[in-house]
């Protein structure tokens, strides 16, 4: 008898909506597959899993999956998410995003959130470049490369260690991966959904067609094959090290794993308690 | 969310509009509050930060204006009946971010507690520049609810107007209050809740074949709550009744006509005024805001003078009252607005008048109120 093939994490997806909007080579599809597979086998109910996105390429994530999704603006999802999961502490909600939308144009949201330890999940898809809108510079890019708008080379963007951003803004859950370690990204994604407060997972992406093409990696193969060789696992590793600078090797792991801390969603509750307490005592109403 | 504890009770209060606002927001039901520290609208904040919490409700003082709005609409998204307030610099940060609310239809309330501008103008004092910002001011095509209050008693009544709007629109709707309105103190009676109407957004309930944007005959989609398996899509980008994106010219060409004529369509339950001696009258004075109150006393000078003068009270300043200036225009000979700002809704009260009546405008640029004698002088001048 034949059966038709069904692709694994077919449930996960809107297949009417297929083609995508992404690249051959977009590091976006293994992303998919790690979350999907993660949500899985943690067998969570995918009605109470709720994508957040902001603009560009990753931001097109929430449009895909067969969760609930929301496509908000530019910078914006993270602020959208505290608000959704303030209103709704039993969903997980989930933002997916690129390095342009929560660290340039976003990157107060970024930093406020995790000072607050918003209980949200944060997937900070590293392409270095502004992919959608043809390859520009962006707060990754790290220094020498050229791109759209670094046509001799990125001499005057230093770029942000997101692990360090994060850890030092207060996240307390902070961890690297690249596209080409799909099993510890998966594991990764299960362990920071069992945990509370801001987590936040950065997974280096390729980006063939705007960053590759113009770094010596036209094919898609040699952007996987730069990350599987210049990628170090550590152990335990310090945030401070996180650095990327191109043709050298750069650290993945889990850097931050704190356990404990009051989330800004419990803080809120707490405070409410304490409100409608004191307004019993007083006969002021 | 709701909770019985804290409600104000119904009675007599002596609030301050800023005061009459955040308690007219908790009234209709709202429980979430987002905002950025600007003057003068902070004693929206303040209040909230306290009597949120009595009610089982949330304020967040957000690191800046754009966060502010964006977690509302996620708020709201979320279930709750949501606001923040601003003033003039803060509610230009927020104009991208009201088009996502609009594009995405989901009631939220903004109050915008003006004062003198451009930029930082005079932070502490009156102005009244920013409506037609209110209209216009996020990119696109798209229909948007302002009201404006002239006392603390209708600060208080048209915030629960304006939530009501948003939830039966699913529109964002703009408070345009000023520093006026929102420091002024005056007498506040608070109804008994039975005997006022709270409305609250229609809510899908089947998920099998929920499609996020699909209207219903009055060109409002149901909303679905989040996390029961609608599989909700909603985004920015121009999306069809799934809420999938397209470029088809179409596509763009089909909601943003409907978003156009969910509020064009039913501006006759939107729109609110107040006319007081326009029977007979050759002239009327039109105002709103703040100034309406030395407009009035204007009006009543005049007509110890034994002139025909009318005064016509917008509470509603968009959707544009249109047709009600229009009926006007056939009677009265002139029309003088007095406002705050270079002539904002003059210029609507020319376009609605279409050249039957001539149109004077009254008024200064902001940093001190008009004062009736002002408004008087221009009766005299032009009658």
């Amino acid at each position: 008898m034949i059966t038709a093939l069904v692709h694994p994490i077919e449930k996960f997806v809107r297949s009417e909506r297929l083609p995508h909007i992404w690249c051959s080579g977009c590091g976006m599809g293994m992303i998919f597959n790690a979350f999907a597979k993660a949500i899985e086998e943690l067998n969570i109910d995918p009605k109470k899993v709720v994508i957040v996105s902001g603009i560009g390429c990753s931001g097109r994530a929430s449009g895909y999956w067969a969760y609930d999704g929301f496509h908000t603006t530019h910078g914006r999802p993270i602020p959208f998410a505290m608000g959704l999961k303030l209103a709704r502490p039993d969903l997980h909600v989930v933002v997916i995003s690129g390095d342009g939308d929560l660290l340039a144009i976003g990157g107060n949201h970024f930093i406020h959130a995790a000072r607050r330890n918003v209980d949200i999940l944060v997937i900070l898809v590293n392409n270095f470049n502004y992919g959608m809108t043809g390859g520009q510079v962006g707060p990754t890019t790290p220094e020498g490369v050229r791109t759209t708008t670094t046509p001799y080379g990125n001499y005057t963007e230093p770029p942000f260690n997101a692990v360090w951003l994060a850890a030092a803004s207060g996240a307390v859950y902070v961890a690297r991966w690249t596209v080409y370690h799909l099993r510890n990204l998966t594991e990764s994604i299960k362990t920071a959904f069992q945990m509370k407060g801001f987590r936040v997972i950065e997974v280096i992406s390729t980006c063939p067609t705007d960053f590759g093409r113009r770094n010596a990696l036209p094919d898609p193969l040699d952007n996987l094959r730069y990350l599987k060789e210049n990628a170090v696992y550590v152990k335990n590793p310090d945030p401070r090290e996180a650095d990327i600078v191109w043709g050298k090797k750069f650290i993945i792991g889990e850097f931050v794993k704190i356990e404990g801390k009051e989330s800004f969603d419990d803080r809120i509750r707490r405070l409410i308690e304490i409100a409608q307490k004191e307004l019993r005592r007083s006969d002021l109403q | 969310m709701m909770n019985l504890v804290g409600e104000v009770k119904p009675g007599m209060y002596f609030w301050s509009g800023n005061d009459a606002i955040a308690e007219a927001a908790i009234f209709a039901g709202c429980r979430f509050y987002a905002g950025y520290p600007i003057t003068p609208s902070n004693e929206i904040a303040e209040r909230l930060s306290w009597r949120l919490p009595q009610v089982g409700g949330i304020f967040v003082q957000m690191e800046d204006e754009i966060a502010s709005i964006v977690s509302i609409i996620g708020a709201s998204w979320g279930g709750l009946k949501s606001m923040t307030a601003t003033s003039g610099p803060g509610f230009s940060l927020m104009q991208e971010n009201i088009g996502l609310a609009v594009m995405m239809e989901v009631p939220i309330v903004i109050v915008d507690v003006q004062r003198a501008g451009p930029s930082t103008g005079i932070p502490t004092m009156i102005g009244m520049g920013d409506v037609q910002q209110a209209k216009w001011g996020s990119h696109g095509p798209y229909e948007i609810i302002a009201l404006s209050p002239s006392t603390v008693q209708e600060a208080f009544d048209l915030t629960i107007m304006a939530f009501n709007l948003s939830e039966k629109f699913r529109t964002p709707v703009i408070i345009l209050a000023d520093e006026g309105i929102s420091h002024m103190y005056e007498k506040v009676v608070v109804p008994d809740p039975r005997d006022v109407i709270i409305i609250n957004r229609k809510l899908a309930k089947d998920p099998n074949g929920y499609l996020s944007y699909k209207a219903d005959d009055d060109l409002v989609p149901p909303m679905a709550p989040v996390g029961e398996g609608f599989r909700i899509q909603s985004t920015g980008l121009t999306h069809d009744e799934r809420g999938y994106p397209s470029a088809d010219p179409e596509v763009q060409n089909v909601l943003v006509r409907r978003l156009l004529d969910k509020i064009r369509k039913r501006k006759h339950e939107i729109i609110d005024y107040r006319m007081y001696k326009c029977e007979d009258a050759d002239i009327v004075v039109v105002s709103y805001g703040s100034a309406a109150r030395s407009a009035k006393s204007a009006v009543d000078m005049a007509r110890k003078e034994g002139i025909k003068v009318g005064f016509l009270q917008l509470k509603t300043i968009w959707p544009f009252p249109d047709e009600v200036i229009f009926e006007l225009a056939k009677k009265v000979k002139k029309f003088i607005v007095a406002e705050i700002n270079e002539g904002q809704i003059t210029r609507e009260v020319e376009r609605a008048s279409k050249g039957r009546s001539e149109v004077f405008w009254v008024g200064n640029y902001g940093g001190r109120w008009i004062f009736p004698e002002e408004v008087l002088g221009k009766i005299l001048e032009v009658k």
